[in-house]
C-alpha cells in the first residue's frame, strides 16, 4: 500500500437503486475506467449480500489523483438514484455544491435546487432499445456528460470490456444515448443562463 | 490458458487479487470449503488453477479442508485455503496439527463478524487473537494482515515465502471490506517476484533426519515419497520424527518449534509508518482499520494534533520491540481495530505504565470512520 502522500482532491461518487439494476456494474465500469484508463486512484465497494439481490443497493467509488485513504464516500459530490428509496436515503448527504442525477420516471428529486440536478429517462430509452437492463448503462452515459468524471474513451472501452461478450455494441449504444443526453441537457441549461444573462443585461 | 503471473495492471477486488497471489506464488492446490466472504477466493482459484495444471478440491467442510492443504503440501506442492468464520473455527484443528509436522502452507481468512454465524456479509477484525492462540497448546504463529486489494496481492506472496522458510502455516488475516473492495492491483513480470522454497534435505538419505534444525533453526524438508523414510506425526517427536512421550522430548520440540519464529523476527516483521517522525499520539492497527487510521492522521494533523500511524503488516509475532520503542518518546497510543479489544491488549502491554495506550474499537458489521479516531485523539489525552 502507498500511503507516502497525503490525501488530495477527490470526487466521491454514491450510485444508488434496485438490486437487479446493474448499479454495481455501473460503479465498477466508473472505477475500472477512471484507474485503468485515466490512470487515476479509485476505489470501489459496493452493497455485498441479500439486500444486493431486489432490495436497495449501492455503489461507492471514489476517484482522486491520489491513493485514497478511506473508500467510503462520506459527503458525496455525485449522487446519482435510480430509485426513489435511494434518493430518500442518501439526499440528507449531499452538500451544496453536490451534482444529483437521477432517472425521472423513478425519482422524485424533491426540493433539490433544479441547478444542480440533472434528469434522464434512462429505464424508459433502455425499454425503447428493447432491453431494460441496459438502464444502467445509459445511465452511465448520461453521468460521463454531465460530470466529467470519468473521459469518453475510457468509459466507452470500459463499458465495451465489462458486458456480455455479443451485446459489446447494443451497449455502446445505449452509453451514446444516455451520453448524447447528457450534451443536449448541458447545451440546453448553457443557452437558458445565456438567456437570462441576456435579460439581466437589458435592465437599465 | 492464461499464465501462473497475470502481468499487467487490473482493477479486482481484494478477493480475487488474494487468489492471484497465490497463483504467482506458485500455489498448486486449493482445498476449502465455500464461506461468505471468501468464497470468491475459492471461485477464483477453481477457475483458475486448470490454468497451471494446479488442482482443486471442494472438501466437505474447513477441518478436511485444512488436512487436505497439509497432505498436499507434504506431497511437495505449495497449497492454501480460505474461510471465514465459523469456517476457521475449524481451521484450528488441523492448524495445530501444521504447526507441530511444520508443514509449510497459507490460510486466508476474509473475516466476517462473529461470534458464531454473527454477521456473514459483514466485516470484522475479532478473530485476532484467535488467530494467535485459537489452537490447543502453546506454538508461534505467524500472521499478515494486508490494507488494500494491491497488497493482498503481495502480502499472499509473502504468506508462502514465509511459510516455506519457516515451515509454517502462515494465516492472511484480511477482512471482508478489503477482501471485496476494488482497487487497481499491478502485477509485475514474473521474473521480479521472489519466490521462496522449504530448505531440502542434503545428504545420505538413510541418515535423514526429518526435524532436526538447520542454521536458521528451521530442518529441511523432505517430500513424501523422495526415500527419505519419514515419519510425521501430532504426537510430540524427537528430531527423527519418532515419538517420545517423555517431557524431555516436549522440551526439545518445544524449543525448536518457537525458536525458529523468535530468532528471526527480523525477516518476519513487517510495518509501515505514517506521519510518524515527530507524532505525539501514535495510531497502530492494521487491515481496514489503518485505511480509516490513514485519514484520521492527516485530518487530526489539519486540527494541530500530531498524530501518525504505525501500521503492522504483520500482527504475530507481535512487533513488541518497535511499540516499546515507540513508548519511549510518544505521549500516548490509540489502537484501532474492529473488535471490542484484542491488539489493544498486545499495545497496553508494550505501553507499560510509560504512556496511556486506549482503544478505538468497533463490535463488527461495519468500518470504523476517521472521525471516530479523530474525536478520541482529541479527548483521550
Amino acid at each position: 500500500m502507498t500511503s507516502k502522500s497525503h490525501a488530495g482532491d477527490k470526487m466521491e461518487i454514491l450510485i444508488t437503486g434496485f438490486g437487479g439494476q446493474g448499479i454495481v456494474l455501473a460503479g465498477q465500469i466508473v472505477g475500472k475506467a477512471a484507474s485503468l484508463i485515466d490512470h487515476k486512484e479509485s476505489t470501489l465497494t459496493q452493497s455485498y449480500g441479500p439486500e444486493a439481490r431486489g432490495g436497495y443497493c449501492s455503489a461507492q467509488v471514489i476517484i482522486s489523483d491520489k491513493f485514497i485513504h478511506f473508500p467510503y464516500v462520506r459527503r458525496p459530490d455525485i449522487l446519482v438514484c435510480m430509485s426513489q428509496g435511494g434518493y430518500d436515503k442518501y439526499a440528507a448527504m449531499i452538500k451544496e455544491t453536490s451534482i444529483l442525477i437521477v432517472d425521472q420516471n423513478l425519482v422524485n428529486p424533491g426540493d433539490i435546487p433544479a441547478d444542480r440536478c440533472f434528469a434522464i429517462p434512462a429505464t424508459r430509452m433502455a425499454e425503447e432499445m428493447g432491453r431494460k437492463m441496459m438502464a444502467n448503462i445509459v445511465m452511465v452515459g448520461f453521468f460521463t456528460a454531465i460530470t466529467q468524471a470519468v473521459s469518453l474513451d475510457a468509459a466507452r472501452s470500459t463499458v465495451s470490456g465489462s458486458v456480455p461478450r455479443g451485446t459489446e455494441a447494443l451497449n455502446l449504444a445505449a452509453f451514446d444515448k444516455g451520453y448524447d443526453f447528457g450534451l443536449a441537457t448541458l447545451k440546453g441549461r448553457r443557452k437558458k443562463a445565456e438567456g437570462k444573462k441576456g435579460t439581466v443585461d437589458e435592465k437599465p | 490458458m492464461k499464465p501462473a503471473v497475470l502481468t499487467g495492471e487490473h482493477f479486482m477486488t481484494g478477493d480475487v487479487a488474494c487468489a492471484e497471489g497465490a497463483l504467482a506464488a506458485g500455489c498448486l492446490f486449493f482445498g476449502g470449503y465455500p464461506i461468505t466472504p471468501a468464497t470468491e477466493i475459492a471461485e477464483h482459484m477453481a477457475s483458475r488453477l486448470p490454468d497451471v495444471c494446479g488442482t482443486f478440491v471442494q472438501m466437505e467442510d474447513e477441518i478436511a479442508a485444512m488436512a487436505s492443504i497439509l497432505g498436499a503440501s507434504c506431497a511437495g506442492v505449495k497449497s492454501m485455503t480460505a474461510t471465514s468464520g465459523p469456517g476457521f473455527s475449524l481451521i484450528m484443528e488441523n492448524l495445530g496439527l501444521g504447526i507441530c509436522t511444520e508443514t509449510p502452507c497459507v490460510v486466508v481468512n476474509v473475516q466476517r463478524a462473529g461470534p458464531s454465524t454473527g454477521l456473514p456479509t459483514l466485516g470484522a477484525q475479532g478473530d485476532m487473537m484467535q488467530a494467535r492462540w485459537g489452537s490447543h497448546g502453546h506454538y508461534e504463529i505467524i500472521a499478515l494482515a494486508p490494507a488494500s486489494p494491491q497488497e493482498l496481492f503481495y502480502t499472499t506472496i509473502t504468506a508462502f515465502n514465509l511459510s516455506e522458510t519457516y515451515r509454517i502455516p502462515v494465516l492472511v488475516m484480511t477482512d471482508e471490506v478489503t477482501g471485496h473492495l476494488s482497487e487497481r492491483v499491478v502485477i509485475p513480470e514474473a521474473g521480479a517476484i521472489k519466490l521462496r522454497h522449504r530448505p531440502a534435505p542434503k545428504g545420505r538419505k538413510d541418515r535423514f533426519k526429518a526435524f532436526q534444525p538447520g542454521p536458521n533453526g528451521v530442518a529441511p524438508m523432505a517430500i513424501a515419497g523422495d526415500g527419505y523414510g519419514i515419519h510425521v506425526t501430532g504426537l510430540t517427536h524427537d528430531e527423527r520424527g519418532y515419538p517420545g512421550m517423555n517431557v524431555e522430548t516436549q522440551i526439545e520440540m518445544m524449543h525448536r518449534l518457537t525458536q525458529k519464529i523468535r530468532n528471526n523476527l527480523d525477516d518476519i516483521i513487517r510495518t509501515e509508518s505514517y506521519r510518524l517522525e515527530d507524532a505525539e499520539i501514535v495510531i497502530v492497527s492494521y487491515g481496514i482499520s489503518a485505511r480509516s487510521s490513514l485519514a484520521a492522521v492527516d485530518e487530526a494533523r489539519a486540527q494541530g494534533i500530531k498524530a501518525g500511524l504505525f501500521r503492522l503488516i504483520t500482527v504475530w509475532p507481535f512487533p513488541e520491540q518497535q511499540i516499546q520503542k515507540l513508548a519511549e518518546k510518544v505521549r500516548g497510543f490509540v489502537t484501532v481495530e474492529i473488535n471490542l479489544g484484542q491488539i489493544h491488549l498486545e499495545v497496553q502491554r508494550c505501553a507499560g505504565s510509560r504512556v496511556p495506550a486506549v482503544l478505538v474499537g468497533h463490535p463488527g458489521g461495519a468500518v470504523i470512520t476517521p472521525e471516530q479516531i479523530v474525536d478520541t485523539l482529541k479527548t483521550a489525552f
